[in-house]
C-alpha cells in the first residue's frame, strides 16, 4: 500500500511537473501581486487574550465598501476596524455570516469609498492540482501600519473534500477545498486570497486548521465557487443561512445556563470547551456549589464538548426535574445536582437571542 | 526497496501496478517538450546556487553544540552572520566552508541590537566571497535564495538551499524578549529555519541581499511557517565600518517619540529636554513630515528608518508646526547604555501589549556524540594575538588595525610633535575681520573684532568661548593635541567607523578621542586620510563646535589648513582664513 502510494505520489509530481505553465515570470507578478493587494484589507477586532489574535484579513468584493472575510471570533465586537491597503482605517460592521462556509461579509462605514474590488463572475476562476498559486494574507500581522499584506507563492497541491473525520479537525467548512503546498493558513491569514500567479481569484484562505490526531496542519482555501453567491445574497440583503443554521434557530430551548445562575465562556471558538465564567451569587448554581472556572463534562449523563452543545441540552430540559451536571475542578471531578425550575422561560417556539457576530445595537 | 521485498512488506504486491504507473508516468515526460523556459530558467539556478556556496560558512561554536550560518563578503575572510549566532560561540570559533575545510575564525564586531556579527576566517587571502546587493531594488514577488545549515545538516558544509519570493519589505519585528529588534527587514516565504541563522539571503542573480535571523514561529514548532525575515544588507552596509571597527555597535533614538494621528499624520508625542532635536526646536505636537529623507506616514516608518542607522549619524528631519516648515539636521543619540550592550545581553526591554511574531530561530543544539572530544575551547596558538579585550569592544586587535589605517594620512600631514611651543594663525575671517589665535600650553588665546577671548588649561574647565561657539578655543585645543600627541594626549582614543560627513557628505572615517568630559570625533577622508575636520562636545547634551578644515598650506614641512570653518547648533560661527602659521617656541601666553 505504501508503494503505491508513493508511487501515485511520484506520479502526480511528474505531471505536475509537465503541466506547470512556463516560467517567465515578467511583469505580470509583479502586478498581479500589486492589483491583489489592492483589493486586499486587514481586519482587526476581538482576541488578544489567551492564544487568540485578534486580526484576520479580508477582500473587498464591492467598490462601496463590502469585505467578505472568515467567520470567526476576531468579527464578536461592536469595535471592528478595517485598514484598506492604502492604510486608511475604516470602521465597519457584520452584514451577513454563513458559519457553515466560514464566511462573513462586512460593511464599511463610509461613503462614496469607491474602492478597488473583485468581480466575482469575471475575476475569478477555478483551479486544479499543479497550478501555480500566491496567497496574501495579513498573517502572524507583520504588515502592520499602512504596509500592504505579505504574498506567498506555492502550487495547488490538491482540490478535493477537506477530511472531516470526526475529532480530527475542528472545521465548520466540509466542502470542497483548495489545498496548498504553502503555509498559507497561518494566524490571521484566515479571510485572505488565493489568486493564480496572473490574478484569478481562486478562494477564501480558511482558518487554521489542524489535525488534532497527528499534530499536522492543513493549509487550504474556500473556492470561490462555493462563496461567490452568499457574499453576492448578503450584499443584497436577500440571504438565508443553510440548513444547520435554521436548524439552530428552530432548536427547541426552553432553558438557558442564566436560569440556574451560570455564566459561561464567551462562545468564540467552533467547539469552545464549556467553562464556566461566573457563578451568579444567590443562584441555583451558587447554591449547588458551582464555582468559575469548573469545565462542564456531563449534563446528565451525556457528554458535553462545548458551550453549544451544553446551550442545547439546558434548552432540551424538561420543568420541574433534576439537573445534574458533572463538572471538573482542577483535577477533580465533582458530581452537583440542580433543581430545574417549573416553568421554562420561553415557550418551546422560543429560542434565545443568540447575537451576530458584531452586530450593531 | 529491496529491503522491503525482503521483509514480504505487504506492498510488494503492488509492484506490477507501480511499474505500469511509472511508464505511465515517464511517458508524457518523454513525449510532452519541456517549455526551453523552463529548462533555461532550472538552468540558471543551479548555476547560480553553485556558485553562492562557495560563499556560505557553517559555523560551529565551542564544542561544536551549536551552530549557525554565515556568509564570506571579502577575500581576505571577512563574513557576516547574526550576533545570536556568535553570542554562544566565543571569540574564536569553526567555520567550514563547501571545499570541506574546517577554517578557525575570529569575531571582529557585533551589533546586539540589530543581530549582526562580523567574523573574519582565518588561513587565506583568496576566499570565494559574496557580492552585496542592494536591497533597496527588491520587489515584492522577487525570487530570493537562502542558503545555510538549517537543523546544522551540514556535516559535509555543503550547504541547504532553499529558494522562495520576496513576501514583504520594510517590515518592523519588535524586540523579542531581548534587545534584539529588526527593522526595516525583509519578509520571505523562502523556508528559514534554525540553523539558517546568519546565513545570506540571495536575490536571483546572487547578490547579497540579507541575514536571514527570525522567523514567525507560533503554535507550528520552531520550523519554517512561512515567514522569515532577513535583516536588509543595505542597513548592514551603514554599519559595516563601524563593525569592522572591532566594537560593539549601537543603534540609535532621537530622543523623541511619535504617534499616528487619526488624520495619518506621524506627530511627536514626547521629546527629552536635553536632547538635540529639543534644542533644535521639535516639541510635542510638532508633525513629523520626512526623516532621512523619507517621507513619513507611519510609526512603523519612523522606526523603520531610525532603527538601520548606527548611534551618531546626523539625519535631517522635517516637521511643521502652525504651517511652519523647519528642516534640520539632527545626531542621533545612543538606543542603549553601554552596559545594557556590553553586560548581559538579555536586557529586558519587553514591550507590554505589543505582538512579538517574530524569533530568532535560534541555534539549534546538537548533542555532543559520546567518545567524540569536542574541539578545544583555547584559541589556537597561531591565532591568538588576533583578539585583544577591552570593554565596549568585541575585539580591539581590529580597532588598532583601523586606526593604524587611518592615523597614517595625519602621518603625512607632517611631524606635529616636534612643533613645541605656542602655535599661533593669524589672517582674516571670510568677513574681513582680522584674526590671531594662540595655542599655548596654558591656554588658547583668540583676538578677533577687537575682542579678546581666552580659555585657560591647567585648571579651568572648557568653557563656551566665544560665547555660542560650542567652545572654539578648547576644539582648537584638542585639534592641537590630535596632531601633536595623537593617542596619547586622550583618555580614550579609538575608530569608529565611517558616517557621511554632516548627514549628507560622502562617507568619511571617524577617530573618537576623549579627555575628560570632552568628546571629539575626527572626519578624516578615506581615500587620501586627509583631517577634514572635527566635532567637539564639551560635555553630553550640549551643542558641540563644528570645526571643518579646508585648503592645505605648508610652512616648516607641516600642512596647515587655508580655513578653518566653524558652526554651532547649526548656526556660522566665522570662518578664520589662515595667513601665516607661527610656532614661538617655549612662549606661553
Amino acid at each position: 500500500m505504501m508503494a503505491i502510494r508513493v508511487l501515485s505520489m511520484v506520479f502526480t509530481l511528474l505531471v505536475t511537473v509537465v503541466v506547470w505553465p512556463s516560467t517567465a515570470v515578467g511583469q505580470s507578478v509583479y502586478s498581479t501581486i500589486q492589483r491583489v493587494q489592492q483589493r486586499t484589507v486587514k481586519v482587526f477586532g476581538a482576541g488578544g487574550i489567551k492564544r487568540l489574535h485578534s486580526y484576520s484579513t479580508g477582500f473587498v468584493v464591492s467598490s462601496a465598501g463590502h469585505v467578505a472575510t472568515v467567520w470567526s471570533h476576531v468579527l464578536d465586537t461592536e469595535e471592528l476596524t478595517v485598514v484598506l491597503s492604502d492604510g486608511r482605517k475604516i470602521r465597519a460592521k457584520v452584514l451577513g455570516a454563513e458559519p457553515q462556509l466560514d464566511l462573513a461579509v462586512l460593511e464599511l462605514k463610509a461613503e462614496d469609498l469607491e474602492l478597488p474590488a473583485w468581480d466575482l463572475e469575471a475575476d475569478s476562476s477555478d483551479a486544479g492540482p499543479g497550478t501555480r498559486v500566491l496567497g496574501f494574507s495579513n498573517m502572524f500581522r507583520v504588515a502592520t501600519g499602512d504596509e500592504m499584506v505579505s504574498v506567498l507563492h506555492g502550487v495547488v497541491a490538491a482540490k478535493a473534500p477537506l477530511a472531516t473525520r470526526s475529532g480530527a479537525f475542528e472545521t465548520s467548512y466540509e466542502g470542497t477545498a483548495y489545498i496548498v503546498d504553502a503555509v498559507t493558513n497561518n494566524p490571521g491569514a484566515g479571510g485572505g486570497v488565493l489568486t493564480t500567479r496572473g490574478g484569478r481569484l481562486l478562494g477564501m484562505i480558511g482558518k487554521e486548521l489542524r489535525n488534532a490526531a497527528s499534530n499536522t496542519w492543513v493549509n487550504y482555501a474556500v473556492p470561490i465557487s462555493e462563496l461567490k453567491q452568499p457574499i453576492q445574497q448578503i450584499i443584497a440583503g436577500k440571504y438565508r443561512a443553510r440548513q444547520r443554521g435554521a436548524d439552530e434557530k428552530d432548536a427547541v430551548a426552553r432553558f438557558r445556563p442564566l436560569e440556574f445562575g451560570i455564566v459561561l465562556v464567551p462562545d468564540v471558538l467552533f467547539r469552545t470547551p464549556a467553562f464556566i465564567d461566573r457563578v451568579q451569587p444567590g443562584s441555583a448554581a451558587a447554591t449547588a456549589g458551582l464555582q468559575p472556572d469548573d469545565l462542564v463534562l456531563f449534563v446528565n449523563g451525556d457528554l458535553v464538548q462545548s458551550c453549544r452543545v451544553l446551550k442545547q441540552r439546558l434548552g432540551r430540559l424538561d420543568a420541574g426535574g433534576k439537573l445534574k451536571l458533572t463538572v471538573r475542578r482542577g483535577d477533580k471531578l465533582v458530581p452537583v445536582e440542580l433543581p430545574v425550575p417549573d416553568k421554562p422561560l420561553t415557550p418551546a417556539s422560543g429560542q434565545p437571542k443568540t447575537k451576530p457576530p458584531g452586530g450593531s445595537k | 526497496m529491496r529491503f522491503l521485498e525482503r521483509d514480504g512488506c505487504p506492498g510488494c504486491r503492488w509492484w506490477p501496478v507501480a511499474i505500469v504507473l511509472l511508464a505511465l508516468a515517464v511517458l508524457p515526460r518523454t513525449t510532452l517538450a519541456v517549455d526551453p523556459a523552463v529548462l533555461a530558467a532550472e538552468a540558471k539556478r543551479i548555476a547560480v546556487a553553485s556558485r553562492l556556496a562557495s560563499s556560505v560558512v557553517a559555523i560551529f561554536s565551542r564544542g561544536g553544540q551549536g551552530g549557525g550560518s554565515g556568509v564570506l563578503i571579502s577575500s581576505d575572510g571577512y563574513a557576516l552572520t547574526n550576533f545570536h549566532v556568535t553570542r554562544g560561540a566565543g571569540t574564536f570559533m569553526k567555520c567550514g566552508l563547501n571545499d570541506g575545510r574546517l577554517y578557525d575564525a575570529v569575531i571582529v564586531g557585533i551589533d546586539p541590537t540589530g543581530d549582526v556579527a562580523l567574523v573574519k576566517l582565518l588561513g587565506r587571502d583568496d576566499f570565494p566571497h559574496a557580492q552585496l546587493g542592494d536591497s533597496d531594488k527588491l520587489k515584492v514577488g522577487d525570487w530570493t535564495f537562502a542558503m545555510g545549515n538549517p537543523f546544522l545538516l551540514a556535516t559535509d558544509f555543503q550547504p541547504t538551499v532553499t529558494y522562495g519570493i520576496v513576501s514583504g519589505l520594510h517590515r518592523y519585528q519588535y524586540p523579542a524578549g531581548t534587545i534584539l529588534e529588526y527593522t526595516d527587514c525583509i519578509q520571505v516565504d523562502t523556508s528559514i529555519n534554525p540553523g539558517n541563522s546568519g546565513g545570506p539571503l540571495f536575490s536571483a542573480g546572487g547578490q547579497l541581499v540579507g541575514i536571514n535571523g527570525r522567523g514567525s514561529f507560533e503554535k507550528r514548532g520552531r520550523v519554517n511557517s512561512g515567514a522569515g525575515y532577513a535583516i536588509s544588507i543595505n542597513q548592514i552596509k551603514l554599519f559595516m565600518d563601524h563593525l569592522r571597527s572591532g566594537r560593539v555597535v549601537d543603534h540609535a533614538t532621537l530622543g523623541a517619540t511619535v504617534v499616528t494621528r487619526e488624520d495619518g499624520a506621524v506627530v511627536v508625542d514626547g521629546i527629552l529636554d536635553e536632547s538635540e532635536a529639543f534644542r533644535r526646536g521639535l516639541r510635542e505636537g510638532d508633525e513629523i513630515i520626512s526623516f532621512a529623507g523619507r517621507p513619513l506616514r507611519s510609526v512603523n516608518q519612523f522606526k523603520n528608518i531610525l532603527g538601520i542607522y548606527p548611534k551618531g549619524w546626523k539625519l535631517p528631519l522635517v516637521f511643521r508646526r502652525d504651517q511652519v516648515r523647519t528642516e534640520v539636521v539632527l545626531r542621533l543619540r545612543a538606543l542603549h547604555r553601554a552596559s545594557e550592550l556590553t553586560g548581559q545581553p538579555r536586557a529586558n526591554r519587553t514591550r507590554p501589549g505589543k505582538p512579538r511574531p517574530g524569533q530568532p530561530p535560534g541555534r539549534p543544539k546538537r548533542r555532543p556524540r559520546r567518545g567524540r572530544r569536542p574541539p578545544p575551547a583555547k584559541p589556537p596558538e597561531k591565532y591568538k594575538h588576533l583578539f585583544v579585550k577591552k570593554t565596549g569592544f568585541a575585539n580591539f586587535y581590529f580597532n588598532l588595525q583601523e586606526q593604524k589605517r587611518v592615523m597614517s594620512g595625519v602621518t603625512r600631514l607632517g611631524d606635529f610633535g616636534s612643533a613645541v611651543g605656542a602655535w599661533v594663525l593669524a589672517g582674516k575671517t571670510a568677513a574681513g575681520d582680522a584674526f590671531q589665535l594662540t595655542l599655548a600650553d596654558a591656554g588658547v588665546g583668540l583676538s578677533w573684532k577687537q575682542k579678546a577671548y581666552f580659555q585657560e588649561l591647567k585648571s579651568a574647565e572648557p568653557l563656551d568661548e566665544p560665547k555660542g561657539s560650542g567652545g572654539f578655543l578648547y576644539a582648537m585645543q584638542m585639534w592641537k593635541t590630535f596632531l601633536a600627541n595623537r593617542a596619547k594626549g586622550f583618555g580614550e582614543f579609538y575608530y569608529l567607523g565611517s558616517e557621511p560627513l554632516d548627514g549628507s557628505g560622502d562617507r568619511v572615517d571617524v577617530m573618537i578621542s576623549e579627555l575628560g568630559n570632552v568628546r571629539c570625533r575626527w572626519y578624516l577622508d578615506r581615500k587620501q586620510g586627509r583631517l577634514l575636520g572635527f566635532d567637539s562636545q564639551r560635555e553630553e547634551d550640549t551643542d558641540e563646535c563644528e570645526v571643518r578644515l579646508t585648503g592645505d598650506v605648508e610652512s616648516g614641512g607641516r600642512h596647515w589648513p587655508k580655513a578653518i570653518v566653524v558652526r554651532s547648533g547649526g548656526q556660522p560661527v566665522a570662518t578664520f582664513g589662515v595667513a601665516t602659521v607661527t610656532i614661538r617656541k617655549g612662549a606661553t601666553e
